[in-house]
């Protein structure tokens, strides 16, 4: 177990070289400098301003001086604020972004993983279709218009809560977290109803049931562990589209999180930000998709067995 | 898969009343985004300033926009662009994942591991960060949200047919091509591809909706496609500002979108409980 977790940190320390070394080189090799569209600026200033950000330099000195401050945790000075680091920055908007992030994904968990099991126990029936097709419904949704609608529906038709906002006023996380919840909600629905539906055939739940257990503990203590391990493996692309559907959610409700400022920054053409933040999100998916492997060959031992871990 | 085979699936694809429903209705919009040019009264910049945001009317179906542009035309050009993406995207990513699996499965051995594995890397990127990084930095043009879009979603194509090919490479049919000499860009061609439509045929429908939700994203962040040009993604983006006074600024193109999304996975789905009867039986 800990040999397939160290093996498969020691793959990621390649592929995020890989994602920092993109990233760098994407950035600069867009034509035209970062001031050209700023008002015109004297050259000593302008002189001072390259040096500052080391765009002096051969790009591959400025390269390799990224990495270096890169491994210091040092990302760097923002083109558009001057005076403010990326780093901090990032860190401005981070809280918002996690707790949203969390927040969307008990949202996802708890509806998604109960309408499955409830679809998967008695499978063609309304008690399956009802969930299903809603859950077809939000896979047809997307985050950008189910926001608005929840929006014009909740908050300006019922007003039963605040439009926009975070921790500002009681309610205003509720519209957030579900807008960006929902679709993984359903397909976490139909992921679950397929593993229950796959584990309730299985003849270690005919003999659960054959030794006397209540049919409620059959479905939780053996039905539940298998009929996850779907949802567990789709935990990591899950993550990372939570991350991109932050951009949308917060821009809807103007939350001071990472996805507005990532957004922010790609209008200003603040290079820094974009790679600072391209770098952390990447970090972040790659780190995150570690997680839920882990998780998942802790509940399946035959994951990690076949592919090649192993105690 | 025989002719047999397909008569099969398709005798289940036409029982399957969801998957039909979704045909039929995928249908209507292809055919009403080729004939647009023709069939809409307006242009889809045509503005009428003085008559500005106004509800359906027996004139305006679907009512005008804030600069008296006329709705349902908007619509139907925003569909003929999101389709557009939608089906180029995928067919690049289609030709591009179809031979790369195919060569990498029909080969095999070193070539096939080295091949796979750049699939491996490029698999654990980011890519959505990726292709947003690519929108901002090079402008926000048609062309490179076709490339981008298609060379992401070539990859799980690529594995598909790959783990399909391997599977067909020791039948005997193949046996039988290679040993009459047939070279081998020619069996890959006439003999394996043909054998895994399939699964290409289920996984590339549900491809389109995932690149038209992308592309939808993109735009609706003012990334993908630019006014006064019209994609549905931009027009729910136009009418999410002015959602309070007028509501079906948002609500046609979201109808649009949404319904266009869900035919696209009713077909999907149903072509794969008709050609993949295994995963139909549960």
């Amino acid at each position: 177990m800990l040999r397939f977790i160290l093996g498969r940190l020691l793959q990621a320390i390649p592929v995020l070289l890989v994602v920092i070394t993109l990233t760098f080189f994407l950035v600069h090799s867009v034509p035209g400098g970062p001031f050209d569209a700023d008002r015109a600026v004297s050259p000593a200033v302008m002189k001072a301003l390259n040096s500052y950000y080391r765009l002096d330099l051969p790009i591959l000195q400025q390269y390799l001086g990224y990495l270096g401050d890169l491994a210091r945790g040092d990302l760097g000075p923002s083109f558009k604020y001057p005076g403010r680091g990326v780093g901090e920055m990032i860190a401005a908007g981070l809280p918002a972004t996690a707790e949203l992030g969390f927040y969307a994904l008990m949202v996802a968990l708890v509806i998604g993983l109960s309408s499955g099991v409830i679809a998967g126990l008695r499978p063609n029936s309304a008690q399956d279709y009802v969930p299903m097709g809603l859950a077809m419904i939000g896979i047809c949704m997307p985050a950008f218009l189910l926001g608005p609608l929840l929006v014009l529906v909740f908050g300006i038709g019922l007003e039963w809560v605040p439009v926009s906002g975070w921790g500002g006023m009681p309610g205003d996380k509720v519209l957030p977290s579900l807008t960006l919840g929902a679709g993984y909600a359903a397909y976490i629905a139909r992921l679950s109803r397929g593993g229950m539906l796959e584990v309730l055939s299985q003849d270690y739940m005919r003999t659960a049931r054959a030794k006397g257990l209540a049919p409620w503990q059959v479905v939780i203590k053996h039905g539940l562990r298998g009929g996850l391990i779907p949802v567990v493996a789709f935990l990591g692309p899950a993550f990372a589209g939570l991350l991109t559907g932050s951009f949308v959610v917060e821009t809807l409700f103007q939350i001071p999180g990472l996805g507005r400022f990532y957004v922010e920054a790609a209008f200003n053409r603040d290079y820094t930000m974009i790679m600072g933040s391209t770098i952390l999100f990447a970090g972040a998916i790659i780190v995150f998709n570690l997680a839920a492997d882990v998780l998942a060959s802790l509940l399946d031992p035959r994951v990690h067995q076949q592919s090649g871990g192993g105690q | 898969m025989s002719a047999g085979l397909w008569q099969q699936s398709w005798r289940r694809l036409r029982r399957n009343r969801p998957a039909l429903a979704g045909a039929s209705l995928l249908l209507l919009m292809i055919v009403l985004a080729l004939l647009t040019p023709w069939i809409v009264p307006f242009g889809y910049e045509q503005q009428n300033l003085h008559l500005g945001a106004t509800p359906p009317s027996p004139e305006h179906w679907l009512g005008t926009d804030v600069l008296g542009r006329d709705m349902l035309t908007r619509i139907l050009y925003g569909g003929r662009l999101s389709l557009t993406v939608g089906f180029i995207a995928t067919a690049l990513a289609l030709i591009i994942g179809v031979s790369y699996g195919a060569v990498a499965g029909y080969l095999g051995g070193v070539v096939d591991a080295l091949m796979m594995r750049v699939v491996d890397i490029l698999y654990a990127l980011p890519i959505m960060i990726f292709i947003i990084l690519l929108m901002v930095l090079f402008g926000r043009s048609l062309l490179l949200l076709f490339l981008a879009i298609g060379a992401v979603e070539w990859m799980t194509m690529a594995r598909i047919v790959r783990a399909q090919v391997q599977s067909l490479r020791r039948q005997e049919f193949v046996e039988a091509a290679v040993a009459i000499g047939l070279p081998p860009g020619r069996i890959i061609a006439q003999h394996i591809i043909p054998n895994t439509l399939g699964p290409v045929i289920i996984y590339a429908t549900l491809t389109i909706p995932s690149v038209m939700l992308l592309e939808a994203f993109l735009s609706f962040l003012g990334l993908g496609v630019q006014p006064p040009q019209s994609s549905w993604g931009l027009l729910i983006s136009q009418g999410v500002e002015t959602m309070e006074e007028y509501p079906w600024l948002l609500i046609y193109p979201g109808i649009a979108l949404a319904s266009t999304l869900l035919a696209l996975n009713f077909l999907g789905d149903g072509l794969r409980d008709a050609l993949d009867p295994k995963s139909a039986e549960d």
